[in-house]
This record gives structure tokens, C-alpha cells and sequence, in this order.
């Protein structure tokens, strides 16, 4: 059990302490982001060495501005930080979901308010599982498949537990300016002359991610003209804890449950957070509008189902792109996240897929260390490079296809989708696996998915 | 020491083994085989390339590591997920080769000696040991010269060797002395089926070239029951049994019930053992 109350301050080491200091640890994680912290976490409390590059300052990585996207954290990625300690720290800022709503929308009514949604549609409830089929779950209460939270919630969670870990050094406005893949020591050199040496680098950088191309692994990357728009709205009606998935002809239109907060004049109100994809040429528009404006469009491409919909606070664009590398591991390095298979965030599953590399990656260094093998050897790194892999490249396929098979009015497509969804509510084995899938607990899960101890 | 200067050429080593040796021994006396020991500095280099010649040792080594850490921590009433659970226990890796096996139960705490017959074998395992830091004391000799030399360990491995020994009885008859009573000995090889003259043999040496050809002489392997049999000439008993298995798509080895290709064996000498 975490307490809250045990925070030690942050062993945070800022900029420019001493110009040519060598800083030793085990492993170094480059890219202090959500999957970087969440590794760090989770091997520096298991004994090992670790040292979390980040090249942001810290207190930017929690504000409002650096990042408005929420993630939907599947039940299997909460068993994740919950397993490193992290999950009592972000919480209470998650709202669960009970219920999940797939259709495919259509919105074609001109001047009206009302969008008209597809007759056929897929429902999933907790409800729908049976007891005892999932792990980690206790008694008969069915776990939700997930959680919708703020981004900047889970840093901050992070951060917290980061705050008890000893073990672990964390460098904030650290630039990574070159890597060194030397045999048994690597160093990675920071932009003010500092110099981290590890037996094992770390790369969770991102999509974009510099230590990659430092160590010379190409990317595959796939585009797509479309974009996406991220924001946090209030609506009139409480949204009863149902995720809404609406395939419209141009992408799909995402309403994720938050929990409710309070407003600057102190009156409750329920939120959403919308994950919209459009034409990457309409999204200027839409950003150009105003709140009201925006509120109107988006009931037109959602519906009523929520009463009057109005957007609150920053609206963010993501490109919609895929960026798979070539390899996830070197002799040395491997590579986690968003930097190994940055993807679509159609299904919501690229944070969730960031920390089953997590759960992974630490199980199979720990595992080694406890071992006394050399878990920085190729011969470890490859045990997570393929177990990771596949799961990660048929995550890929299943959203990529999605997006090109929602993305499409032909009318026999769409009649060929709905029959699909039609037969897919009744096929009771194959919804439920799809259930599970959802809620990442399907395959050869690591012990830390399983809700187990590292 | 080059690569020539093994133990079994040395004179003086010869003639301790062949007074240890039971049988006499043959040409030197000792269990170690000449011609065996060519065939492995030919491939020292390679030892530490997990992709190299010796990949199937290294995907191996999980799985024996953890076999050994397991036993030995519950043997000796120690948490076997700590850092370092064989702290203060002595351990000695017999054909230890480049070193695979000794760093790993090195760095678990154990005070680990490492012996190869071949020179060059100990000179890669010191290197590769000076450059992780590691504290290990290698030794180019037999095991009869230790056992000459009246040492005694808390762990004797002798994992992938047997099988490569001119004299098994008298190699037997050396480890049944090297190890302290109330101490464990763990064996692995190979035992002598149709399916591991398929496996071992045809499939790790011809089809999937993981081996050179003739790594392995099959008429070498040694089934459960004549090791079991041959320890016991010694006053040592076979505790545990277990199977090593490959998984092809998971590329990795578990363990499993079948004995009829590698397997390993647990030997605990409880009662004092009296010299010969």
C-alpha cells in the first residue's frame, strides 16, 4: 500500500551542477515521459540502478499546456501501476468505465443538432464477463475495463511515486546530445556536458525519438491526411460511466468519461474527453472557432445523448501517423513505447501498448539480474523484443485497418460493417474476447499485468 | 598459458589424476580426453557472442542458472529473489569453459572458482571477468587437481561435461570428493535416445547449424539411469530429476518431464563422504 504521506522530496538534479560530471547507474532511461517514468519505477524499486533522463523541466510536464490529451487505461495497464505503486497516486483523478458504446455514426442531417447514429450498434458491459475471468480481480466484482485520466494526472501520479524510489536519479532540462554504444559501458552525453554511463540505455523518447536515430535504427513511418483533435468538454447529463466509439465516414469520434470537477464559479460539472479525427485540412477551421461553435459541431458528429456539449480549456491536434522501428533492441539499448511503434490513436491503445513494454521490458531485466546474467546482453533484450513485437505489430494492423475500414461511406461497406457489428453482439465468445482485448488482458501477459509481483 | 599448455599435457597434473583415478586412467591418466579439448579451443573465441557458435549455451543459461539459484536457496534456507542469495556459499564450475555460468553464480553472491582443462577457455573467462568487474578465481587445471589438492565446495556444478569426459567413472569419482558434505552437486548432459541423436545431434549440428559438426559424440551421452548408477558407485544419490526442453517459437529452453534429450540432475551429499 502506497501512503501519500511518505513522499521524500524528488532527488531532482537540475542543469549545470558540474559541467563534466559522470553520473553512473545501472540503466538509463532517456525520455521521461509516462512510459519512461512508469520503467524507472518499476525497476528502481526492484534494486536496480536507474537513472531518467528527461529534457523537459518538470514542473512543465504536469501543466495544462504541455499536454491536454487524456488516455484511456485499460484494466490491464492499471494492474501495471498498480503493480510498480504508482496507481494510489493517480486515482483518485480516474474515472472508470462501465460500459462501452461502438456504432457506426452517420451525421449527414443538414442544420439539425442531431446526429443519427446507425441502428446497429456494439455494446459491451462489465456485466457481460464472467466472474473469476479476470486476473487480478477479487471475488465476483467485475473490474471496469478501464479508466479515462488526464495525461498530465498520470505524470503527476508518476512523479509522486517517483518522489519514494530510491535507486533513481532524475535529470530534468537534460538534452541528449550523442550515445555511445560502447561495449559494457554506454554513454549517453547531455547537452551541458554531463556524461550518464549505464550498462543499459533505455530509449523512451517518443515517436520523434532522437536516441533511435542516434543509434541508428531506422523507422518505417506510415501517414495518413488526417489528424486529430483532443479536447476536454462539459455536458449537461452525466455520462453514467459509457465510453462512445462513433465510426463517422472521415474517422473516428471518441467521448471518453472523466470525472467531474468543479468550475471557476464553484458549480459541479461532468466532463468528457473527446478524441476526434478529421481531415487534417478542416482542423484549422475547427480550432478557429468558438467554444460554442465547437460545441455545435460536435453535437452534430456525437448527438444529444449527453445534452448541450460545450469544450473547455485548451484544444490540442495530433498528426495521425505510424512510426514502427526497424528493431526494438541492440546490444545495450532497447527501445519502449512510442519509440519503438508510436500508432493511431483510433483504439486508444498507445499508452496501454507503451506499458505492456514496460511490464515486459522490467520482467525480463529483472528476471536477469536476478539471475546475475547480463540482462543489457542481446540474448535478454531479444526476450522482449519478441514478446513485444508481435503484440505490438498486430495492435498496429487491427488499428491501422480499422481506420481505413470506418474511414469509408461506400454504402456496401458500411451495410458489410453494421452486419459485422450485428453479428459480432451476438456472438457472445467472440465479444468477450474482444472485451478482454479491450481491457489488455489477452495473450502471454507479463507478471505485472497479471497482477502479480515483479 | 597458451593454448596448447592444458592440464592434462602438463606431466604433473597427469600423474596426480592417474593416482586419483580408480582405473589408473588411460594416455595421461586423467578424465580429460585430448582430442575433446581441441575441439573447444577451436570455438573459445566465441564463447561470449550470444549469437555466436555458442547461442544454444547462452540460451541455456536462464533456465540452468535459475534450476541452480532455486535448489541452492532453498537447500541452504536462503530467499532465492534477493540480491545475491548464495552470499558465503563456495562454488566451484567444473569445465567452466568461457565463463557463462561462473559470472552469473558469482554475481549471486557465491565465491566462485572456475577450472577448464583448456588454457585458452581460462584465459577468455579472466578477460571477460576483468572487464564486468567480477570477482572469480579461474583455474587452468582438472577437477582430480583440486581434488589432489583437497579442496571442497558448498556447490559443485558440472553442467555440460560429463558428456565430454574420457573416463565418467573416474570424472564421477573426483566430483563425489570436490563437494562438501551437506553440499549440492548439479549435473546436466544429454541422455542417449533416438530422439536426442535427432535432436542433438542431426538437429543442432546438420540441420540448424547451431553447433559445429561434431561438437558432440552421441555414444558419449549418458541416460538418467547410468548416471544415477554411476553416482551411486560413489555414495551420491540423484535428489531431483527435471527434463530441459526447447520451446522453437519461443526460442527459449524450460523445464519439463521429458528426460529423453538434456537433462539435469540435483545430487545432495548428505552423508559424509570418505575418501577412497
Amino acid at each position: 500500500m502506497v501512503d501519500p504521506k511518505a513522499d521524500k522530496a524528488l532527488s531532482v538534479a537540475g542543469p549545470g551542477e558540474s559541467a563534466s560530471e559522470e553520473i553512473h547507474s545501472e540503466v538509463a532511461i532517456v525520455g521521461g515521459g509516462m512510459v519512461g517514468m512508469a520503467l524507472a519505477a518499476a525497476l528502481a524499486s526492484n534494486g536496480i540502478e536507474t537513472c531518467l533522463i528527461e529534457a523537459e523541466k518538470l514542473p512543465d510536464l504536469t501543466g495544462e499546456a504541455f499536454d491536454g490529451r487524456s488516455s484511456a487505461i485499460a484494466y490491464g495497464s492499471q494492474q501495471v501501476l498498480h503493480g510498480i505503486g504508482a496507481w494510489d497516486f493517480i486515482a483518485p483523478e480516474a474515472e472508470p468505465i462501465r460500459d462501452i458504446r461502438v456504432s457506426d455514426g452517420a451525421w449527414h442531417v443538414k442544420g439539425g443538432d442531431r446526429g443519427i447514429a446507425s441502428p446497429f450498434f456494439v455494446h459491451y458491459s462489465f456485466m457481460d464477463l464472467p466472474p473469476g475471468s479476470v486476473p487480478g480481480a477479487r471475488g465476483h466484482d467485475q473490474p471496469p475495463f478501464g479508466w479515462i485520466i488526464e495525461n498530465r494526472a498520470v505524470r503527476r501520479g508518476l512523479l509522486r511515486r517517483l518522489g519514494q524510489c530510491d535507486n533513481l536519479t532524475h535529470l530534468s532540462a537534460a538534452q541528449v546530445v550523442e550515445l555511445d554504444l560502447g561495449a559494457e559501458r554506454r554513454i549517453v552525453h547531455l547537452a551541458d556536458g554531463r556524461r550518464v554511463s549505464a550498462r543499459l540505455v533505455i530509449a523512451a523518447d517518443g515517436r520523434q525519438s532522437a536516441l533511435r536515430r542516434m543509434a541508428g535504427i531506422g523507422a518505417r513511418e506510415l501517414g495518413y491526411n488526417h489528424a486529430a483533435i483532443v479536447c476536454t468538454v462539459t455536458h449537461e447529463l452525466p455520462h453514467e460511466g459509457v465510453a462512445h466509439e462513433h465510426f463517422l465516414p472521415i474517422g473516428p469520434f471518441a467521448m471518453l468519461p472523466m470525472t467531474d470537477n468543479v468550475d471557476a464559479a464553484g458549480k459541479r460539472r461532468h466532463r468528457s474527453s473527446i478524441v476526434w479525427t478529421e481531415d487534417a485540412r478542416v482542423i484549422p477551421l475547427l480550432l478557429k472557432l468558438s467554444d460554442a461553435e465547437l460545441g455545435q459541431e460536435i453535437m452534430r458528429r456525437f448527438g444529444d445523448t449527453l445534452g448541450r456539449v460545450i469544450p473547455i480549456g485548451p484544444r490540442f491536434t495530433y498528426p495521425l501517423k505510424l512510426v514502427l522501428a526497424d528493431t526494438y533492441v541492440r546490444e545495450g539499448l532497447a527501445l519502449a513505447g512510442d519509440a519503438a511503434h508510436g500508432m493511431h490513436p483510433i483504439a486508444g491503445q498507445g499508452f496501454n501498448m507503451g506499458v505492456r513494454d514496460v511490464a515486459a521490458l522490467a520482467e525480463v531485466i529483472v528476471d536477469a539480474h536476478r539471475l546475475g546474467l547480463d540482462y543489457a546482453s542481446l540474448g535478454v533484450l531479444e526476450g522482449y523484443a519478441r514478446w513485444r513485437r508481435f503484440d505490438n505489430l498486430a495492435m498496429v494492423l487491427v488499428t491501422d485497418g480499422l481506420t481505413r475500414l470506418f474511414s469509408n461511406d461506400l454504402p456496401p461497406l458500411r451495410l458489410a460493417r453494421d452486419l459485422g457489428f450485428f453479428l459480432f453482439n451476438k456472438a457472445k465468445p467472440l465479444k468477450r474476447l474482444a472485451m478482454r482485448h479491450a481491457m489488455g488482458i489477452v495473450g502471454d501477459l507479463p507478471r505485472l499485468v497479471r497482477g502479480e509481483r515483479l | 598459458m597458451s593454448s596448447g599448455q592444458h592440464a592434462a599435457d602438463s606431466p604433473k597434473s597427469g600423474q596426480r589424476a592417474a593416482q586419483n583415478s580408480p582405473k589408473g586412467g588411460r594416455g595421461g591418466g586423467s578424465t580429460i580426453d585430448p582430442a575433446e579439448i581441441e575441439k573447444f579451443a577451436a570455438m573459445a573465441e566465441a564463447w561470449w557472442d550470444p549469437v555466436g557458435k555458442f547461442r544454444p549455451l547462452h540460451r541455456l543459461n536462464p533456465v540452468r542458472v535459475q534450476f541452480i539459484r532455486d535448489r541452492t536457496a532453498s537447500h541452504f534456507g536462503r530467499e532465492a529473489a534477493t540480491p545475491e542469495p548464495l552470499t558465503g556459499l563456495t562454488l566451484l564450475d567444473v569445465g567452466c569453459g568461457g565463463g557463462l555460468l561462473t559470472e552469473p553464480m558469482a554475481r549471486l553472491g557465491a565465491t566462485a572458482t572456475g577450472i577448464d582443462a583448456t588454457g585458452r577457455n581460462i584465459e577468455i573467462a579472466r578477460l571477460h571477468a576483468a572487464q564486468t568487474g567480477t570477482r572469480i578465481t579461474y583455474l587452468p587445471c582438472a577437477a582430480e587437481d583440486l581434488v589432489a589438492k583437497g579442496q571442497r565446495f558448498d556447490i559443485v556444478l558440472a553442467m555440460e561435461i560429463v558428456e565430454h569426459v574420457a573416463d565418467v567413472d573416474a570424472f564421477l569419482a573426483a566430483l563425489s570428493r570436490l563437494v562438501k558434505p551437506g553440499g549440492l552437486l548439479f549435473m546436466a548432459t544429454m541422455s542417449r535416445t533416438a530422439k536426442s541423436y535427432l535432436m542433438a545431434i542431426v538437429g543442432a549440428e546438420y540441420v540448424l547449424r547451431w553447433l559445429p559438426r561434431g561438437t558432440h559424440d552421441w555414444n558419449r551421452f549418458i541416460r538418467p539411469s547410468e548416471l544415477a548408477r554411476g553416482l551411486r558407485r560413489h555414495g551420491l544419490d540423484i535428489a531431483e530429476l527435471t527434463g530441459v526442453s526447447y520451446n522453437p517459437l519461443k526460442d527459449n529452453f524450460h523445464l519439463s518431464r521429458d528426460l529423453d534429450v538434456n537433462y539435469m540432475a540435483l545430487i545432495k551429499a548428505t552423508e559424509p563422504i570418505k575418501p577412497a
